[in-house]
């Protein structure tokens, strides 16, 4: 084993530690020690969100204590799914720094599509979900088109998105208006009745927190090899141990009622892909790139209109796909699908999740962490029994804190140099 | 001073030919008719003053901006540089004026920009080790490279933007006032780079005000004048006087002038009645 808690007594100092003026610190101790500093800067990553969450817990389970309770949460995760998939592909727009408006829309325009093929023309479910996801992909890629070829902004065209497919939504439904989905339908039966057996989904905690420590200790070995500075195996493994601990006693809790719907495993391993996707491709740095500097990203030979377009497209089949599990959620389509607070639900989980509105910063993450803290007040306000209006107001004022505080960090960023 | 009179057809010597070249923004006509040539092993330094059409060349070169018309030669071929991915793939790698990194990533991230090793799985290890080696080379003062770049000085990020061209394996490299920010030592470095760069039979063209760096390591100096060749010298046969005068247009200039005052400030001095 190579790998050693304390890489400041090796003999010879790591190649990115060398610099007199680093402060060097190491260990587990040093790890705790950089993420203060962190935050301190102004690099706040995940740390708002998840506080605002606690935060929310707390308030929302001391007005009604049902709103901890295992059946309540299992409820929450399955109602999450479908705007946190809507969410995620906000995401992208965000960090390259545009906006997609109309995801609301084209999320009902899918869940009417959906509904059409399937049950109208009866064709087999799977091909009336890919054909509603290609769907989404094609306004994606006209929205490109749009913005790369006569430089519209994404404001502008996702405006217009956002009528215009509301429009051919409700042409579609046409005089019934509404449509409803079978029961017995496997789709449906995704959304509202299958869940991972408990077995399995202890498995899938145990694999997460290994695969964590695995990849984790491969990679602190090979820094080792090439004479880098490298997360001990303490570190590594006091990391993975959180994860376990915090994933199972999740896992644990939901078990007691339902448990975890597949539905909500489909939406975190969506998010999973993306993170990936993100932060270990090509793809995933000029997608910083060009939310960063986009002259720059051009004058690197990154084909700049293609990153846009696959953004654009990866976020209209996001929003394609939430609007097919929202159908499956309801068993139904109708005119008030994807309309009403799906929309602005769905950018505000984005911003709320760490998301910057100015580009470039943010994680996939967002998405999940943000649509917990929407769905939580949504759900808990419910419980409340109070009316659409608070949630409308207790969602409006969080995302003004959410948005002010990214407009803060990002000063504070650029004072103590984290820009 | 003898201004080799530039040959209409590209020399086959050279690396990098450009034929009357001019570039239009608008009514305003940035480069007209210019020539450069730039043979593997050679230095050029362009020259001239402010708004001569300097950076617009080297972006003409870069793939930034498309020519209005002439043509490019590069190794005996005629090529058209439409866009920045075209010339990277040429061999020709670009130091900007304005440096073009991305703030928000960091220094391994915008060395590596759009050539990352592995598309697929990103090797961030082998990244980061080339990183270091690449700055240890030019001496960069950077305490780590995983800080985003926005938190760097102004030389620290012209150290990045230099060191990001050398990755890969450029036939020529263009530096657009790669000193203009750096320290003593940092600026000796540069130099010397560009000296091991041509040892390695490389073909540079610089770009700089500072007559004393050009005159150190180029072996020709190409001079703009409102967007045109304004003579090229090769340095040993010219002295700064010269060059000053074409980058001008007047041997009686505002730097021969003051010169001039100088001289005759101190004489007075010495002069005066003790
Ligand atoms: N993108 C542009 N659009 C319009 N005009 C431009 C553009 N870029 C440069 N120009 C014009 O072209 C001329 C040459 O500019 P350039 O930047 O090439 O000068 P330079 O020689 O690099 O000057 P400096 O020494 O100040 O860097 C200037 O008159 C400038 O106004
Ligand atoms: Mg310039």
């Amino acid at each position: 084993m190579t790998t050693t808690d304390q890489p400041a007594e090796q003999t010879a100092v790591a190649t990115d530690l060398q610099d007199e003026r680093l402060r060097r610190s190491s260990g587990l101790r040093g790890t705790v020690d950089a993420q203060v500093r962190r935050i301190k800067d102004g690099d706040l990553g995940v740390l708002p969100v998840v506080a605002g969450l606690v935060v929310i817990w707390g308030v929302l389970q001391a007005l009604n204590p049902i709103f901890l309770s295992s059946a309540n949460l299992v409820n929450l995760t399955l109602e999450c799914a479908s705007v946190g998939i809507i969410a995620l592909g906000v995401v992208f727009m965000l960090l390259v720094g545009q906006i997609d408006l109309s995801v609301g829309s084209v999320s009902g325009l899918s869940s009417a599509i959906v509904a059409i093929l399937f049950v109208d023309k009866g064709l087999p479910v799977v091909v009336a979900i890919v054909a509603a996801v290609l769907a989404g992909a094609v306004v994606g890629f006209a929205y490109s088109l749009m913005f790369n070829r006569f430089g519209v902004p994404s404001f502008v065209i996702t405006l217009a998105g956002l009528l215009g497919f509301l429009g051919l939504q409700l042409y579609l439904l046409g005089a019934q208006g509404s449509i409803n989905l079978p029961f017995d339908s496997g789709l449906v039966k995704f959304a509202q009745l299958w869940f991972v057996p408990p077995w399995l989904s202890y498995v899938l905690v145990v694999l997460a927190a290994g695969g964590l420590l695995v990849t984790g200790l491969a990679h602190s070995r090979k820094r080792a090899a090439a004479g880098l500075s490298h997360r001990g195996l303490t570190d590594l493994g006091v990391r993975s141990a959180v994860l376990l601990l915090l994933l199972g006693f999740v896992v644990f809790y939901l078990n007691q009622t339902r448990g975890v719907g597949w539905m909500f495993v489909l939406f975190v391993g969506l998010v999973l892909v993306m993170h990936y996707l993100l932060s270990r491709t090509k793809w995933g740095r000029s997608v910083y790139a060009v939310g960063g500097n986009v002259e720059a990203a051009r004058r690197a030979g990154i084909n700049v209109r293609l990153v846009y377009t696959s953004c654009f497209m990866l976020c209209t089949s996001f929003a394609a796909l939430g609007g097919v599990l929202a159908a499956a959620r309801l068993a139904a389509a109708n005119q008030s699908s994807g309309g009403g607070d799906v929309n602005l639900n769905a950018i505000a989980a984005a911003v709320i999740g760490g998301t910057s509105l100015f580009g470039g910063r943010g994680t996939a993450f967002a998405a999940l962490l943000g649509v917990l803290v929407i769905q939580s007040i949504s759900s808990g306000l419910t419980l409340l029994s109070l009316d659409s209006s608070f949630r409308f107001m207790v969602t409006g004022a969080v995302l003004m804190l959410a948005v002010a505080l990214d407009s803060a960090a990002r000063r504070t960023r650029a004072s103590s140099g984290r820009a | 001073m003898t201004p080799t009179a530039p040959a209409s057809a590209p020399a086959d010597t050279s690396v990098l030919s450009l034929r009357s070249i001019s570039k239009t923004f608008g009514a305003v006509a940035a480069l007209t008719d210019v020539d450069l040539d730039v043979a593997p092993g050679q230095v050029v330094a362009v020259v001239g003053d402010n708004g001569a059409g300097k950076s617009t060349l080297v972006k003409v070169l870069a793939g930034v901006h498309a020519p209005t018309s002439g043509t490019i030669t590069f190794e005996q071929r005629t090529v058209t540089i439409d866009d920045p991915a075209t010339a990277h793939d040429l061999g020709i790698a670009t130091v900007f004026q304005d440096l073009a990194l991305c703030e928000n990533l960091n220094v391994i991230e915008n060395l590596f920009l759009g050539r990352e090793i592995n598309a697929l799985r990103l090797d961030d290890v082998a990244m980061e080790v080339r990183s270091w080696e690449l700055l240890r080379q030019l001496s960069a003062k950077i305490p780590t490279v995983r800080i985003p770049v926005a938190s760097l000085s102004g030389g620290q990020r012209q150290t990045v933007a230099i060191a990001r061209s050398l990755i890969g394996d450029p036939r020529v490299i263009i530096l657009d006032e790669p000193t203009a920010a750096l320290g003593v030592a940092q600026t000796a470095e540069v130099l010397n780079l560009v000296e091991r760069l041509r040892e390695r039979g490389l073909g540079v063209i610089m770009i700089s005000h500072n007559m004393e760096d050009v005159r150190a390591v180029a072996d020709k100096v190409a001079v703009l004048r409102l967007g045109r060749n304004n003579g090229v010298f090769d340095v040993q046969d010219v002295s700064s006087e010269e060059i000053i005068a074409a980058i001008t247009g007047a041997t009686d200039n505002a730097v021969s002038q003051r010169a001039s005052r100088r001289q005759g400030a101190t004489t007075t001095h010495e002069g005066a009645p003790s």
